[in-house]
């Protein structure tokens, strides 16, 4: 019973990892990324608390 | 196990220390604008800070959400979706610099010390209305023109930005210094608020603000790492519920979401009976 609990949560965690991996993909095609970086490699005003 | 725990400290020390590592950021009162930006830290790592060698990922959400071209992040959601299944809070617990620093500041012997504020039952769903509030829907709906959303739990919530950004970049550059105003004191405040309350309170800002623990949170059932509790050897002595300073059930629920993996309750357990 318990390696069945066991069994089960780890199929959906293996599920998930493959989702995310699958949306990380589909992102980076898109490319999210470049977004991501134009904001991270500037100063943030906003949240220095200038602006 | 147990030694990972007791050296838990000087892990969460010697994580924020490599991922703000870069140091010339601080001298010249500039940010790291290196490729390592492209990928999301795992903690709360304002991408404003000198030295941050990542990006936030909750800075990164807001900025796609408010962005024109694309509003919904398959990339900084599939991210987050990856370090919850594989990790879920043990990244609160051994890889954030602001849970590490709320830690620090709860060993300050002033005050007694408390688990939670009066009406924890309650406050602790605020977090959620954050997430939901200044994260997503203020920030899918404000959009500058230059294509990149305001982020607004930055902006107005996160102490991060202030202690990692904003003090350092303030104290190292003489023209952003000019530029602080009225939302920079507001910041402030906000940050001395979270570091005396975390004298007191363990770890405040987790339990009542902190958006991205909710999110991690959410895999804490499926994670790969999760707490085992051995039924054989349980005595039910309750030692694991009185060690919990996040006010968990630990016996009921050792993955509950609003766990923060400290270790506390395995190093409380007589019997070795948590893992």
């Amino acid at each position: 019973m318990k390696t069945e609990g066991r069994k089960e949560r780890n199929v959906k965690a293996l599920v998930c990892v493959v989702i995310a991996l699958a949306m990380i993909s589909i992102g980076l095609c898109r490319g999210e990324q470049s977004v991501i970086y134009r904001k991270a490699k500037n100063i943030c005003m906003e949240c220095i608390g200038i602006g | 196990m147990k030694k990972l725990f007791q050296i838990r400290g000087i892990l969460q020390g010697a994580w924020t220390a490599v991922s703000n590592s870069y140091l010339v950021g601080f001298l010249q009162g500039n940010i790291y604008q290196g490729k390592g930006k492209y990928l999301c830290a795992p903690g709360l790592n304002c991408y404003a800070c000198p030295g941050a060698l990542g990006s936030c990922p909750i800075g990164s959400l807001q900025a796609v959400f408010g962005n024109l071209k694309y509003t919904v992040s398959f990339y900084v959601t599939g991210c987050l979706l990856l370090i919850g299944v594989i990790l879920g809070r043990f990244v609160c617990g051994f890889l954030c610099p602001i849970g590490w620093v709320q830690e620090l500041n709860h060993r300050i012997p002033l005050f007694q010390k408390r688990k939670s504020l009066p009406g924890h039952r309650f406050l602790k769903y605020l977090p959620y209305g954050v997430l939901l509030l200044f994260v997503i829907i203020l920030s899918m709906l404000t959009v500058r023109q230059d294509g990149i959303g305001t982020p607004w739990f930055c902006k107005w919530i996160c102490p991060g930005g202030t202690l990692l950004g904003g003090l350092p970049l303030l104290l190292g550059n003489s023209i952003l210094r000019q530029a602080a105003g009225m939302l920079f004191a507001w910041k402030v405040l906000l940050l001395a608020g979270v570091l005396l309350l975390a004298i007191k309170i363990y770890r405040p800002f987790c339990k009542y603000i902190c958006p991205l623990g909710v999110i991690y949170g959410w895999f804490h059932s499926i994670s790969l790492v999760r707490l085992h509790i051995c039924q054989e050897k349980c005595i039910h002595c309750g030692k694991c519920e009185q060690a919990c300073k996040m006010g968990i059930a630990v016996e009921q629920n050792p993955n509950s979401p609003e766990c923060v993996r400290c270790g506390d309750c395995i190093k409380a357990c007589p019997t070795g009976a948590i893992s």
